[in-house]
């Protein structure tokens, strides 16, 4: 008979071993009777013999060793009926649990989805990404993108690893009298198959389309598919024109395909490109390079493979690879820098299950003392302590996983509104998922939760003094468990201090960080992207007409005061960058200083209200022929000319980098004309810490004609309104359309939006932090409002000789109150120390935040323990308000 | 019970005697306890409230296995038989004692 069996059939086996002890004691009896004794005195000879038949029956039941299992039923039983007779004890310990484990749930999916889960390719652990290091650094870094020959080279060379390479590639796709800038990116043949995703129609490149002047095919999106070809079967082979140029469509990629966390609308081959800096080695044009390991090869060997290369190439190719190495790392998920974030948001919640646990555990605790005397009849009648402890427990744990079960539904609730919710879109956010990692996860916190709340009342579990135990009354709370009962009124404070002031800190960030100047007038801004009709972009000689007629367009629709173009725009999270000098020997690469270009038409001043501190912005007067003039920023006027006034001074941009001239390798000397305030380019809050500051801005009329066609690609119109600027947005589109109504607008903000977004990861993490700090004080009152209550509830017999011995009912309370108050005091001073500890970690992982003032921290603690003294005050004035003559009646 | 000497069984000493009385013919609790004093001529003392656990977790061993017969007398009782694996332990076990045995009967038996 197996365990199983044994275990079914309980009922029976417990008939047959009564049925064979009886046979036992009736043959034995039977013997002795033969041998004279009297009935009765054989039968109580044999029971002699035999002894106690319970005992004997309870060890035979040990002995069948399905033992730990029965009882684990009669506890898991007894445990449901306890808690069913308790349905407000129930309700309150399971609340709080889900509450906790709910909360935690929830965070632990997305950190699960965008830290942990692998990237969703066939064998993820043997993908790699290769990138350039220099032996220097500039103010980026000393980390390249690849130059193609350099890919080309490795990719040739390379036993190790199989490689394939993609570089960003947006352009406008246009048809039928719609166009839209889309974001692609160009890939080498080998691209889809490294990565092992079939297409899902049509084929991805061959080898014959991939080569100079092969047949330019294009890869679409299923997205791009659903919506320029409504999702038809024959979109394959048509025609599709993208950033100008005609292609065939070829493909159709899967519709879960993501790349470095984006979805990629088009897919170009990098082969076919013709364009000069795919031919130069010198130039790092964005080349991303991943590779696959070979079997049986390692990362160490491909690594070890990649620095030889290095070594050749920088023999044969000293100019441009002197002091160049590639690198190779594994190929991890772009988590948009969330790491900290979640991490901390994960550990927070933590801090709100404990709490939670804290105060389930003192709820279980009073209830196992208002126990202590059936606990104590139980051991008195032969249950050893280990197994009382276990019954604790094991009540405890059904508690824990049930609050778990109500935490896990809560938490497939609230996943998707939290995803949905998280600024700016979370990163991977389709792969956060309830899965059985989470659920493994839930089941572990939920068990150990049980464990954790459910031990010390465990523990607790009657040894000795049985008899006083039975004997006593009323006064049997010993001082141990007040003590423990103040541990956890004392851990709850403490916990829910660190997440108050967390959140206090956090609230300071974002009052500061409101209040400071963008250096722009955001109110009234429009920016959106605009795509120009792709006949223009194929003749650079009509392109600045072109621009000039929608910026007129755009003036003459009602509600706008004025309009320029720019090509990049403050917190929108583009940008361009140029190096520069304040002599004609511009210094080597390493050394050379940086600033943020933007392109602008004159009056893009007016549009931003940028401050003009010096000299003057651009005019009309500024255009080609002219001389190249420069207006730079008070950052950078700070930087290159000290206190001298820059306005007249020169500054030489490096020939490569210079939009006013293209194929010269001399610096060109530019006029600085003008200087203006800076503007918080990288958002309120990470603009102090941002490298690149120093902003430079240069007239789009000086443009050089070859350049035109790319920039105008990236360029957007910003409008000033006098009317709320969403408002003039249909007006603006009819207008800027175009005699061939192919010109589009896309990507619309307001400068508001973009404003308020850059500080959106610091107000929606104040935003959870408040959540769970003010949870975290709930249950904290919750926790000390039940312990208050119990403990006043256990000397309501002293209050009541107090009281008759002339105790005025105030002198009650602030008996109450003292003791809560010492608990709330050493809490929150604990706490407090904590904070400051865990503030650390917030001014390290968030921009912005400053470490906690003294102000913060005031205010926060004397909140809680104001809050705290509040829930104590509830129990203190029912103490204070009892009969003592009804109090010492209950002695 | 009329024994003027009686000694406590060394640990695990009680399984065996129950294997070896077992190993003879399927036999009832009672009857085994009944033969274990009488083979021992009442020098083992085996208090009868721990051979049923023990017939139960030889049993739980997969040593023994029971099933209910008519006795003579015509009543039911619980007959206990030795498996093949009871058997095989049986006889390791016996074999260890055997030898143990003489080695301290050896011992104790030495000239001074």
């Amino acid at each position: 008979m197996r365990w199983w069996q044994r275990l079914w059939r309980r009922k029976e086996l417990e008939e047959q071993l009564e049925k064979e002890l009886r046979f036992h004691l009736d043959e034995h009896a039977a013997d002795l009777a033969r041998r004279g004794r009297s009935p009765q005195e054989a039968r109580r000879q044999a029971r002699l013999a035999l002894g106690g038949p319970e005992q004997v029956k309870e060890e035979c039941r040990d002995a069948r060793g399905t033992r730990w299992l029965e009882d684990l039923l009669l506890d898991f039983r007894y445990a449901v009926r306890g808690l069913r007779q308790r349905p407000g004890f129930a309700a309150i310990a399971l609340l709080t649990l889900a509450l906790g484990t709910g909360a935690t749930t929830v965070m632990f999916t997305v950190v699960s989805g965008v830290l942990l889960k692998p990237l969703p390719y066939a064998q993820p652990s043997r993908l790699v990404a290769l990138h350039e290091e220099t032996n220097w650094s500039t103010e980026l870094g000393n980390e390249w993108a690849f130059a193609y020959p350099n890919y080309l080279d490795c990719q040739r060379e390379s036993k190790t690893l199989t490689l394939a390479a993609w570089r960003y590639d947006g352009g406008t796709v246009s048809g039928r009298g719609s166009a839209e800038y889309v974001d692609g990116i160009e890939i080498s043949s080998g691209f889809f198959s490294l990565l092992d995703i079939p297409m899902y129609r049509g084929h991805a490149f061959t080898a014959n389309e991939a080569r100079p002047g092969g047949a330019p095919g294009i890869i679409i999106s299923y997205g791009i598919w659903q919506r320029f070809f409504g999702g038809r079967p024959k979109a394959i082979g048509s025609p599709l024109e993208f950033a100008g140029r005609d292609y065939t469509v070829i493909g159709i990629a899967p519709a879960e395909f993501r790349l470095d966390g984006q979805e990629w609308d088009v897919f170009t081959s990098i082969e076919q490109d013709a364009s000069a800096a795919l031919r130069n080695r010198e130039i790092h044009p964005g080349i991303q390079v991943l590779g696959r390991l070979q079997p049986g090869a390692t990362l160490g060997e491909a690594q070890a493979e990649l620095a030889v290369i290095g070594r050749q190439l920088a023999a044969q190719y000293p100019k441009s690879n002197v002091g160049r190495s590639f690198e190779v790392r594994r190929l991890r998920p772009n988590t948009g820098g969330l790491q900290s974030t979640l991490w901390l948001l994960l550990g927070a919640v933590s801090l709100v299950l404990l709490i939670a646990c804290a105060n389930v555990a003192s709820l279980l605790l009073a209830r196992a003392v208002s126990r202590e005397r059936e606990l104590a009849m139980r051991a008195a009648l032969g249950a050893s302590r280990g197994r009382l402890a276990r019954q604790c427990l094991t009540e405890s744990i059904v508690l824990g996983l049930t609050g778990g079960g109500l935490g896990v539904l809560l938490a497939a609730l609230g996943i998707q509104p939290f995803v949905l919710l998280w600024p700016g879109g979370l990163p991977r956010a389709q792969e956060v998922a309830l899965d059985w990692r989470v659920l493994l996860f839930a089941l572990g916190m939920s068990l150990l939760s049980g464990l954790l709340f459910g031990l010390t009342p465990a523990l607790r579990a009657p040894a000795r003094g049985l008899e006083q135990r039975l004997r006593a009354g009323a006064r049997t709370v010993a001082g141990g468990s007040r003590r423990l009962h103040g541990a956890f009124v004392i851990s709850e404070i403490a916990l829910a201090t660190v997440l108050l002031v967390a959140a206090g800190m956090l609230g300071r960030t974002l009052l500061r960080l409101s209040s400071l100047n963008p250096g722009v007038n955001a109110r009234n801004v429009l920016v959106t992207r605009a795509a120009l009709s792709p006949a223009m972009l194929a003749d650079p000689a009509r392109i600045p007409a072109a621009w000039q007629e929608v910026l007129d367009n755009a003036r003459l629709v009602p509600g706008v005061e004025s309009a320029a173009i720019v090509d990049t725009v403050p917190m929108r999270e583009d940008y361009n960058q140029i190096g520069y000098s304040t002599t004609p020997a511009v210094p080597p690469v390493n050394q050379r200083p940086l600033a943020l270009a933007t392109c602008v038409t004159p009056d893009y001043l007016q549009v931003m209200r940028i401050p003009l501190l010096e000299g003057r912005f651009f005019t009309g007067q500024d255009r080609k022929g002219a001389e190249p003039v420069v207006v730079i920023d008070r950052v950078l006027s700070e930087r290159a000319f000290g206190r001298h006034d820059p306005v007249g001074k020169q500054l030489w941009i490096p020939g490569s980098d210079s939009p006013f001239t293209t194929g010269k390798d001399a610096p060109e000397p530019v006029r600085v004309v003008g200087v203006v305030g800076h503007v918080r380019y990288w958002g309120l809050a990470s603009d102090d810490r941002a490298t690149l500051r120093a902003q430079i801005y240069y007239p789009f009329a000086q443009v050089a004609d070859p350049l035109l066609p790319r920039w105008s690609e990236l360029m957007s119109l910003a409008v000033r309104t006098s009317v709320a600027p969403l408002s003039v947005l249909k007006p603006l589109r009819k207008a800027i359309r175009g005699d061939s109504s192919d010109q589009a607008l896309y990507q619309v903000r307001t400068m508001q939006q973009l404003s308020s977004d850059s500080i959106s990861r610091q107000r929606f993490l104040l935003f959870l932090f408040g959540a769970f700090a003010g949870l975290a004080l709930l249950l904290a009152c919750v926790g000390i409002y039940g312990v208050l209550t119990y403990l006043t509830n256990q000397r309501v017999p002293e209050i009541g000789v107090r009281m008759a011995l002339g105790a005025a009912s105030r002198d009650v309370v602030w008996l109450v109150l003292r003791q809560s108050l010492g608990m709330i005091l050493l809490g929150s001073a604990l706490g407090a120390g904590a904070a400051l500890g865990a503030s650390r970690l917030l001014v390290r992982f968030v921009e912005g935040v400053h470490p906690a003032e003294p102000l913060t921290l005031a205010t926060t603690v004397s909140l809680l323990v104001a809050a705290a003294l509040v829930a104590s005050f509830l129990p203190a004035r029912r103490a204070s308000r009892v009969d003592p003559m009804i109090a010492l009646r209950q002695e | 019970m009329s024994s003027p000497v009686k000694s406590d069984l060394p640990q695990g000493t009680l399984d065996v005697l129950i294997l070896k009385i077992v190993a003879l013919a399927p036999v009832h609790g009672y009857a085994i306890a009944q033969r274990l004093e009488q083979v021992s001529r009442g020098v083992v003392q085996v208090p009868q409230g721990s051979l049923y656990p023990a017939l139960h977790r030889l049993e739980n061993r997969g040593l023994l296995t029971a099933e209910w017969k008519e006795t003579e007398t015509g009543r039911e009782a619980r007959f206990y038989r030795l498996t093949r694996k009871g058997r095989k332990h049986f006889e390791t076990e016996a074999a260890d004692w055997q030898r143990l045995s003489e080695a301290v009967g050896l011992i104790l038996g030495m000239a001074e």
